[in-house]
């Protein structure tokens, strides 16, 4: 099972930005998820931790299609959510949409 | 669209690297098909020295391997040697009867030993050293014969040697003239290196000629007779005289050559399709035998051949190390000098340290350093920047002041230290990690080390020391990077350059100024933008835009962030002056927002840590104090002790100079933080001499220090000038904060910026034009003019700034 959800209006989210986007998981965990708006206007989104020492994604600086961690550079890719080599380690990723100027995020059931 | 052919012919260091930076910049404009005459993958020629030594083996000094060839969908000929290029037809043809068709050729077929017409030199037995059959034979040789002779003292030559005496041969080493490396050294350092030599084991004839070589009965070398007229017995005689460009396809091919395959400044021949790189070519008349130079051409040819039609050769400086474990040389430039030139000398034979530096019209354009290496890269440095050194001549040959370096356990000669040694007190990477990293995985620069082993590339303290590990490793393969480097790989242009033409053609914007410089890239890096943001702000007040989302998480929310992702707040107490009102109020937002840790800062503020991102335009809202900016690059605090209002010892009112201070550079943006101190006395209390602009009260005004730094590095401050009012100490101060902020690099602190430009240069800036200093001074209170306190302006526009609200889904 997996749901989209309604997250925020485009606009809200600002262009080379995030936002944070907080839910529980399936063992009523609270997680976070960076949703991230590219200069093309796509809106991707990935778990807000990275693999590294777990800083939030959304904090770090947008560019291309990477984050930048805000705590020590690990550059991660938001498409697949991996980090840039020669560093090693995987974010999750999740699926979004933009409709009628709104932004959806599918979550893992 | 078809993709264009590109024959390389040579699969060596040079050719590879080429199209290894060709890839990265145009990874599909070309087929790519490649000859090579060895039957192995490209591998790291200038490890085959530590091969021979039996510190590494094949395996570890393969830099491409077949799997790499077949992932880029390039073809690779191994055992295949090209002989003939049709150039009308564009095919090339190799000896097994293979072909390829071309659309642009890279020639790229190295050097070869030189072969001294000595009879005899046909014999079983007698070798070259170049490759790894040449490595392969010798080390088979060692483990049946007994008698070794290397013929050459140059540094191949020592090299050979050095490896067949740990294989346990007996090696003689004979060398032409009349002391060792004369390429490399001056005499007495040459001496030097021959007593190190023999005390492990190797003998020397110097001055002497080959006449001919003796074999025996199955042909194979017995002995070697010279013209000073004796014999030494040879069961492996090792030819190292000297390379020669291989250019006899290139010639055969009807290509100019001249000693070399003749290319112009974009590494091309004089057929407009054939380019050539590395040991083959003569570029402007010069060959190159090492490294650094040819991985320069190849990053030059690989724009060219990717149709950039950017980047210019213009030819290498290089340097010299011996990789020759126990033995630390290091030589640059020219070591000889001339009537034109004066000489530095430290010369101790005792303690085995000998320090030459050539000096010519106030700059230093060679050297020789035995012994003690580890300024070697500094020099270098120097020496290709041209920088002028009367400034620091008196203690030129100490090195760069190592005083106060933290982190690596006081170690500042890396060749002292054990592998166990900890090098990187940041990250935790040893000396035996970093060596090892560079072995195995083929580095180069320093840029690859910092980012494969993370050693340096935090506070960077240790680069010094990671510098030298990389440079002893790989002996004459190492050049330090340029002081004027690109601002990031987003771009060809350095900082200076970026700011000039931010200027000339006043871009205003991000998007405008990285069309306007050609970024290679959509919206730059992490690295790009927060410096062009900066110096469109700092060139443009009041007119640039400024990008949020190109500054760093802390600029944009004025807090500093923590490693939980928590943030700390700190509120401005101009001066390190505070209230009981303050106070309570503080103590009351802590308890509020149960704030895990209350603290005193060491710029005697009060930091409140762990507070939550959400809660922090509510707790500046209750606090109701200015952000004390003790997150950005900025001005930061000013430190003061009490002073004249109360000290016994106090000369002046430091208190209130800083207050001054402060407020009057309240909301100033820098290229890096910005830290002042006030004290009311010579005594310093407020630890003035290690800050970005120290002041001292005396009895008759007040003395102004500049450059100091407390942090990585410790680094005293040095005297600008006394004067005599406090307007005045503004005005100075200001000067000289806003000079920096106008020509510094982005992440310059002030000691970086003033190690570039020299205090001289600032004094001629601050005290000689008085009225530049007031104009100076004059353009950073405009550029302050209006600001705003970002704390309050997030207070009272709550709905322009959403980014501090979670969504809750």
């Amino acid at each position: 099972m997996s749901n989209w959800v309604k997250v925020a209006p485009f606009e809200d989210i600002p262009k080379l930005g995030a936002r944070v986007v907080r839910t529980t998981n399936k063992d009523n965990v609270s997680i976070d998820i960076g949703v991230f708006r590219l200069e093309d206007d796509r809106i991707l989104a990935v778990n807000n931790s990275c693999p590294h020492k777990g800083g939030p994604l959304s904090e770090g600086i947008v560019y291309g299609d990477k984050i930048a961690c805000p705590l020590h550079s690990w550059k991660i890719s938001l498409v697949d959510g991996k980090a840039d080599e020669p560093d090693v380690g995987e974010t999750a990723c999740f699926k979004t949409k933009v409709e009628d100027g709104v932004v959806y995020l599918k979550l893992k059931s | 669209m078809q993709k264009m052919k590109l024959v390389v012919v040579g699969n060596g260091m040079a050719g590879m690297r080429t199209v290894e930076e060709l890839l990265k910049i145009a990874p599909d404009i070309y087929d790519i098909t490649v000859f090579g005459d060895e039957p192995y993958p490209n591998y790291n020629r200038i490890m085959l020295s530590p091969v021979l030594a039996n510190e590494q083996t094949i395996d570890d000094i393969i830099l491409n391997t077949r799997e790499w060839y077949a992932e880029h969908n390039i073809t690779l000929h191994t055992n295949a040697r090209i002989n003939k290029i049709d150039r009308k037809n564009r095919v090339v043809y190799a000896e097994d009867g293979t072909s390829a068709e071309y659309d642009r050729l890279l020639l790229a077929t190295g050097s070869k030993p030189f072969m001294p017409p000595i009879p005899g030199n046909d014999l079983e037995g007698v070798l070259g050293y170049r490759d790894i059959k040449d490595t392969n034979d010798m080390i088979a040789a060692a483990k049946k014969y007994k008698h070794a002779v290397v013929v050459g003292g140059g540094l191949l030559g020592l090299e050979a040697a050095n490896g067949l005496s740990i294989q346990g041969m007996d090696v003689t080493v004979i060398h032409r003239n009349e002391w060792l490396l004369e390429k490399q050294l001056d005499k007495t350092a040459g001496i030097m290196l021959q007593k190190s030599l023999e005390a492990k084991g190797l003998k020397f004839h110097l001055s002497t000629n080959t006449e001919t070589i003796i074999g025996d009965e199955n042909g194979r070398v017995k002995a070697v007779r010279f013209k000073e007229g004796f014999e030494l017995p040879a069961d492996l005689l090792v030819l190292a005289v000297g390379i020669r460009p291989n250019f006899a396809l290139a010639e055969s091919a009807g290509i100019h050559c001249d000693k070399g395959v003749v290319v112009n400044d974009t590494m091309q021949t004089f057929d407009p399709r054939v380019y050539a790189v590395g040991e083959c070519v003569a570029h402007r008349g010069i060959s190159y035998g090492l490294v650094a130079p040819l991985f320069e051409m190849a990053k030059v040819c690989a724009t060219h051949l990717a149709n950039f039609g950017i980047g210019l050769y213009k030819g290498s400086v290089t340097s010299t190390k011996l990789k020759v474990t126990g033995i630390d040389l290091f030589s640059a430039g020219d070591f000889t000098g001339d009537e034109e030139t004066e000489e530095i000398v430290l010369h101790d034979a005792v303690g085995g340290v000998y320090k030459k530096l050539i000096i010519k019209n106030d700059k230093i354009v060679g050297g020789v350093l035995y012994g003690d290496t580890t300024d070697g890269s500094w020099y270098f440095q120097m020496l290709r920047d041209g920088k002028p050194i009367h400034e620091i001549r008196d203690h030129l040959l100490f090195g760069p002041s190592a005083i106060g370096d933290t982190g690596h356990q006081g170690q500042n000669q890396a060749s002292l230290m054990t592998n166990e040694m900890e090098v990187c007190g940041c990250n935790g990477v040893c000396k035996g990690t970093i060596v090892k990293a560079i072995q195995d995985q083929g580095l180069f620069t320093l840029d690859d080390v910092k980012k494969q082993t993370k050693a340096g590339s935090s506070c960077g303290s240790c680069v010094g020391l990671v510098e030298q590990i990389l440079a002893s490793t790989l002996g004459g393969g190492y050049a330090p990077p340029s002081t004027s480097k690109a601002v990031c790989g987003c771009t060809d242009r350095n900082h200076e350059e970026v700011r000039a033409e931010i200027r000339t053609h006043k871009y205003l914007n991000i998007p405008d100024a990285m069309r306007g410089m050609g970024w290679s890239t959509p919206n730059g890096c992490a690295t790009c933008r927060p410096a062009l943001n900066y110096y469109l702000l700092s060139t443009w007040p009041h007119e640039a835009q400024d990008d949020p989302q190109s500054r760093f998480i802390n600029e944009r929310v004025h807090a500093n962030i923590q490693k939980d992702g928590t943030y700390s707040v700190i509120p401005r107490m101009y001066g390190g002056v505070t209230t009981p009102d303050q106070l309570r109020k503080i103590a009351d937002v802590a308890d509020k927002y149960a704030v895990p840790m209350v603290k005193v800062t060491g710029g005697q503020r009060i930091d409140l840590l762990g507070v939550k991102k959400e809660d922090l335009v509510d707790m500046w809202a209750d606090l109701d104090m200015p952000s004390g900016y003790a997150y950005g690059k900025s001005i930061r605090t000013v430190k003061t002790c009490v002073g004249s209002e109360f000290c016994r010892f106090g000369t002046q009112n430091s208190t209130q100079m800083g207050i001054d201070i402060e407020k009057a550079f309240d909301h100033m943006w820098a290229p890096h933080k910005v830290k002042f101190a006030v004290s009311g006395c010579p005594r310093n209390c407020a630890e003035s001499g290690i800050k970005d602009v120290g002041i001292i009260a005396v009895d008759s005004g007040w003395e102004i220090y500049v450059g100091g730094n407390g942090g990585i590095k410790t680094e005293a401050a040095q005297f600008l000038c006394k004067v005599k009012t406090s307007d005045e100490v503004l005005e100075y101060s200001g000067a000289f904060i806003q000079v920096y902020r106008e020509e510094a690099r982005y992440l310059d602190r002030t000691v970086h910026w003033l190690e570039r430009v020299g205090l001289e240069y600032v004094k001629q800036r601050m005290l000689e034009d008085a009225e530049g200093r007031k104009a100076a001074y004059e353009r950073l209170l405009y550029s302050l003019q209006g600001s705003v306190d970002p704390w309050a302006e997030r207070v009272n526009n709550r709905n322009k700034h959403k980014e501090f609200e979670i969504i809750e889904v």
